[in-house]
């Protein structure tokens, strides 16, 4: 092995010095920030601020309100994750099969990505609106009392769909990589073996996916809990009522709409803690599964 | 077991044929070794029998069935591939057990044929073993157990020791002629390796550019080949092949040396091939052709020398005994035994 010796022991660290900078103040600091911010309590002016320890978070967790967003938060992320996932896998297994027109399907499937998740959340605002929406109208001559402003259920349905149709680039480019991946052979062999092409592609395809799967799994989790605020933000703002409203929203609300920059600090840390712990799990249980080729 | 017809099968990717009309008749339990050089279309062929590719035009018989427009699944054989595409994140034992459970066999039976297909490829204490954790002998092994444990009419084999090293290639060589004596299975099997056919098959297919050159068994290919092709292509070292000109029934050699051959044409120019061991060293007065030797070869039993007719550059090969003290620089007079001299044809390449 031929190992590069440098001179003095201050170069290497000058040399990582950009990246341990950009860690540091656009990760540890703002973090640290958010740790101290939520053990301090400010007045309703902003004048001073005094130490309560661990108060705020004691009554964030015993709000009815931020338990409410939890589950909100539960149910929003498995539905996107698993739509977003399932419909991708669903269409990169088509796009395998095309024969000509393969690269413009691709593009053409990768664009949403291109879009922030603003414009994405008015995009599908303007379709469903049940005032102005182009789609609004057909819903209801189909006899759907569309009103996703006054329902929860066709609201969560709408950020849901926004969010997913938002992720599916992302994941579809994952799939098509990793679909590319497996040897032809193996599915050929199979489909001597005596395998069905939908026997085949649960008992080999798959399994043999499971690498790109399990990672797209922990992008997605990470997706449907922070960066689908821009989405809900466009379309409900977290209504009606606040069947909506995610926890990243709530803390978005609590500290700079309703300025209680304390509960709102000790509710960004326990999302913290959530993800750390979810991804962390994620990790230990569902990758020891996974069979990477 | 069944019996195999391809009639006048061609195969053309995006208007380019790529096979022109194969046809033959395989009989039941024959071992068939399609043979060729890289890109003559010899998987292709294969491909074409197994499903894998879709037929232009002519058709496949398995066991008296038109199989041209069923799936793989429906035509009853088995195949080895190249890379052997064993499933990565199944055990040997559940590679071999895969087909077997999709045809909804009872368990015990399964276990019963994996069981015996791991004591004939010697593969018991690797069963629970992924693919990735075996030497590519036994990966080869594994791809061979799981396409007999299926017992199917015929068995498909596509270069299946091409990524072997030589020793093993042999050994492996071997337990594949035992294993077709002991089955009996009709086999396809697909190798650039002139050896392995030889070795193996019960017939050959001599394959050019996609186009059966000759169908026989393995000593009729080597005794008669029905073209220069074939000639060039079997036989190690290669057949001494070069141009003669006939006039009044005599042959005029490169270096303007007269032969007599039976059978040439009256006149016109023929191609004639020569096997090294067909040569024999003869005194200077006989009917001969003399050779200035540039290299010889001890192998031990034998030598190879090699050299070129006196008055051209026509390199020849001949075989020596290996107690042959000829050297680098020595003129010799070599004869061709009669009767094993080929002639074929300039223009169309065929045998005369
Ligand atoms: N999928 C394909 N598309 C186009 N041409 C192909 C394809 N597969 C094989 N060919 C062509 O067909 C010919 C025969 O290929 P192949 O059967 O793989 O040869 P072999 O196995 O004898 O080396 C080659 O010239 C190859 O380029
Ligand atoms: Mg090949």
């Amino acid at each position: 092995m031929n190992r590069t010796v440098f001179p003095h022991k201050l170069l290497p660290w000058l040399l990582v010095t950009p990246q341990l900078a950009i860690t540091v103040i656009f990760f540890y600091w703002p973090a640290a920030q958010a740790f101290r911010q939520s053990m301090l309590r400010e007045d309703a002016f902003g004048l001073s601020t005094s130490f309560v320890g661990f108060s705020n978070f004691r009554r964030v967790l015993s709000d009815p309100n931020y338990l409410n967003a939890l589950q909100v938060t539960v149910i929003f992320s498995i539905l996107v994750a698993f739509c977003a996932m399932s419909i991708a896998l669903f269409l990169a297994v088509q796009a395998e099969k095309i024969v000509r027109g393969k690269g413009f399907y691709r593009t053409m499937m990768i664009w949403p990505y291109a879009v922030a998740p603003a414009i994405a959340g008015m995009l599908w605002l303007f379709m469903f609106n049940p005032s102005f929406g182009t789609l609004a109208w057909p819903l209801r001559q189909l006899g759907i009392a569309w009103n996703p402003l006054l329902d929860g259920e066709q609201a969560m349905g709408l950020v849901v769909a926004a969010s997913t149709w938002k992720q599916i680039s992302y994941n579809f480019l994952f799939f098509v990589a990793g679909l590319q991946a497996i040897p032809r052979s193996l599915q050929e062999a199979a489909a001597v073996d005596g395998a069905s092409r939908r026997h085949a592609f649960w008992t080999i395809v798959f399994p043999l996916l499971a690498p790109t799967t399990f990672f797209l799994l922990v992008v997605n989790t990470v997706y449907a809990l922070f960066d689908t605020f821009g989405i809900i933000h466009a379309v409900t703002g977290g209504g009606p009522g606040k069947s909506t409203e995610t926890l990243v929203y709530k803390v978005y609300n609590d500290g700079f709409v309703n300025l209680i920059m304390g509960d709102s600090a000790a509710q960004s840390v326990i999302l913290m803690v959530i993800v750390i712990g979810l991804t962390a799990f994620q990790f230990r249980f569902i990758e020891r599964r996974v069979h990477y080729g | 077991m069944a019996h195999i017809l391809l009639k006048e099968l061609r195969k053309s990717y995006a208007g380019q044929e790529v096979i022109h009309g194969v046809s033959m008749d395989i009989a039941d339990g024959e071992f068939v070794v399609i043979v060729g050089p890289s890109g003559c279309g010899k998987s292709t062929l294969l491909r074409m029998v197994a499903g894998l590719e879709g037929i232009t035009a002519g058709t496949i018989e398995i066991g008296g069935r038109v199989v041209n427009d069923l799936e793989p699944r429906d035509r009853d054989i088995a195949m080895v591939f190249q890379n052997y595409a064993l499933y990565p994140h199944m055990s040997v034992r559940e590679n071999m057990a895969y087909g077997l459970k999709i045809s909804k066999m009872p368990k015990p039976e399964i276990e019963q044929r994996v069981a015996r297909a791991a004591t004939m490829l010697e593969l018991e204490p690797y069963l629970d073993r992924k693919p990735r954790a075996l030497s590519g002998g036994q990966r080869q092994r594994v791809a061979m157990g799981r396409a007999l444990v299926r017992e199917p009419s015929a068995l498909l084999l596509d270069e299946p020791l091409s990524n072997l090293d030589a020793k093993l290639r042999v050994q492996m060589r071997l337990q594949i002629k035992d294993m077709h004596l002991r089955t009996g299975q009709t086999t396809l099997y697909v190798t650039h390796d002139q050896v392995e056919a030889m070795t193996l098959a019960d017939r050959l297919i001599v394959m050019n550019k996609g186009i059966a050159e000759q169908i026989a068994t393995p000593s009729e290919v080597y005794r008669t080949p029905a073209s220069e092709f074939v000639a060039g292509f079997i036989g190690s070292p290669a057949m001494n092949i070069f141009t003669i000109r006939a006039e009044a029934g005599t042959a005029i050699l490169p270096g303007g040396h007269r032969l007599a051959i039976a059978g040439i044409p009256a006149s016109g120019e023929v191609r004639l091939g020569l096997r090294p061991e067909d040569l024999e060293v003869t005194d200077a007065d006989t009917a001969s052709i003399p050779i200035d030797l540039r290299s010889v070869e001890h192998l031990g039993a034998d030598a190879f020398g090699y050299g070129v007719i006196v008055g051209s550059d026509i390199l020849l090969t001949l075989r020596l005994p290996g107690t042959s003290t000829a050297q680098r620089g020595d003129r010799l007079n070599v004869a061709p035994f009669p009767g094993r001299l080929h002639l074929f044809s300039i223009e169309t390449g065929k045998r005369i």
